[in-house]
């Protein structure tokens, strides 16, 4: 065994190797199973020894200044830093361009009817959506409940891009609410839903940063204030 | 759909919003895997869970206020930006969590030379008696058994893993500092830790003595 290397676990998990050995370390445990485990074992100490050096509690603005430093770094950092998230612009891509798709294939069931105004309105809902689509700046935010995902562009313009919904039942609409932290829910639209596959829909009003959207089956028309817990649900925008 | 939640559920902190406290039920795994995809709240919730240890752990090391909240800062924005990065069945998150701030923490003590390892701090104990929360009686209980359990190590292996993790001296700043090889202080340190490991788990018996994090 090499004993060498198979000792320094103790001195990783307390941060006391010096820097090319950390690095010589970490390199080691990638191809070690039984370092590994050892070190597992070892941080539940290391958190023993944290949680018994436990004093008196932070400052109160400390919460603060860590969230107001995350909200400041959101925009740079994340896209970068993150595995996950380097491939998120493709994935965004692929998801517009099929919203894209979708929207087509509305207009062009709008157009085969003979409903003048439907297929008007069908065609400004859809330009609009294509709007904040075709916008590189906009963001996306994932979606907590549901499939699918929220397009957000700088000036909050924002686009529900959601998967496999279904029609409404009868005598019902899906109606969109934005919802502030702790505020009440703002009614965004309601929308009926696709017979099959892919709803994209742009919200009335805007979607700041924080707020979330969420979807709920309410009676034909919409209603004031949601009355049914929500089948949809995005991420903080 | 119920927004307002009860305010006695945001009493631990002054500001718990109704849609953050949708996280509550969540491990901190799963918190780890939102703050990756960007979500603030998430963020908000793991510090709300594991800040108040992260900083004990930082005013250990660098016996400074605003030294140990810079730490604390830099250590939770650290993760906010590599949570992507977090392997879960390597870790737990809240000791992923803890080993980012310590790690800050020990970089920052060597920076400005504060080499100041004691005892466990006395003045925590009188601060926390102050105040008669569970969490507090937690902490303080937890504090006595860690402390009993370094209280059995042979000396050589107790200062190592103080002077180590509360002190932020490297193994080889030990052996000089010391004066002993450095092959001793490594075998110190494996040992002592292995040791002490044995003994919380045996004075553990009794029910889950691991922190958990959770609110």
């Amino acid at each position: 065994m090499e004993t060498g290397i198979h000792e320094l676990t103790a001195g990783y998990a307390l941060d006391a190797l010096d820097p090319d050995e950390r690095r010589a370390y970490e390199a080691h445990l990638e191809g070690c199973a039984q370092c590994r485990d050892e070190l597992a074992a070892f941080w539940q100490t290391t958190d023993a020894l944290a949680v018994a050096a436990s004093g008196p509690a932070p400052g109160a603005e400390l919460r603060g200044r860590i969230l107001a430093g995350a909200r400041q770094e959101k925009q740079v950092v994340v896209p970068l830093e993150s595995r996950r998230q380097r491939t998120v612009p493709v994935l965004a891509a692929t998801a517009a361009v099929a919203a894209v798709v979708a929207l087509a294939l509305g207009l062009w069931a709008a157009s085969l009817s003979s409903d003048l105004d439907g297929t008007r309105a069908a065609l400004e809902r859809a330009q609009s959506a294509a709007t904040v689509l075709a916008d590189p700046d906009a963001r996306t935010v994932a979606l907590e409940e549901g499939e699918g995902r929220l397009v957000v562009d700088d000036e909050g313009r924002a686009v529900l891009v959601a998967d496999g919904l279904g029609p409404a039942p009868a005598g019902k609409t899906y109606e969109l609410w934005v919802v502030s932290h702790g505020g009440a829910p703002q009614r965004a639209g309601v929308f009926p839903g696709e017979e099959q596959g892919r709803d994209v829909v742009r919200l009335d009003g805007t979607v700041g940063p924080g707020q979330v959207v969420l979807v709920t089956v309410e009676d034909a028309g919409g209603v004031d204030a949601p009355t049914t817990d929500p089948i949809l649900g995005s991420l903080p925008a | 759909m119920e927004l307002a939640a009860p305010v006695v559920a945001f009493a631990r902190s002054q500001e718990r919003p109704a849609i953050r406290r949708q996280h509550a039920h969540l491990s901190d795994e799963a918190l780890v895997a939102l703050v990756a995809r960007g979500d603030e709240d998430a963020l908000a919730e793991l510090y709300d869970r594991i800040g108040r240890i992260a900083y004990g752990l930082a005013l250990r090391v660098l016996r400074d206020d605003r030294l140990a909240e810079d730490a604390v800062q830099d250590g939770f924005l650290a993760v906010w930006r590599t949570a992507a990065a977090f392997r879960p069945e390597r870790a737990k998150a809240s000791t992923w969590v803890l080993t980012l701030v310590h790690r800050r923490a020990v970089d920052l003590v060597r920076r400005e030379e504060r080499r100041r390892a004691e005892p466990l701090a006395e003045e925590a104990s009188v601060a926390e008696a102050a105040e008669p929360t569970e969490e507090a009686a937690w902490l303080r209980f937890e504090r006595e058994r860690v402390q009993a359990a370094l209280g059995q190590l042979p000396d050589t292996q107790r200062e190592a893993l103080e002077l180590a993790y509360y002190g932020g001296f490297s193994q080889s700043e030990l052996a000089e500092r010391l004066g002993v090889p450095l092959g001793t202080i490594k075998s110190r340190m494996f040992a002592g830790l292995a040791r002490l490991r044995e003994l919380l788990d045996d004075s553990a018996q009794e029910g889950s003595w691991r922190p958990e994090f959770t609110s």
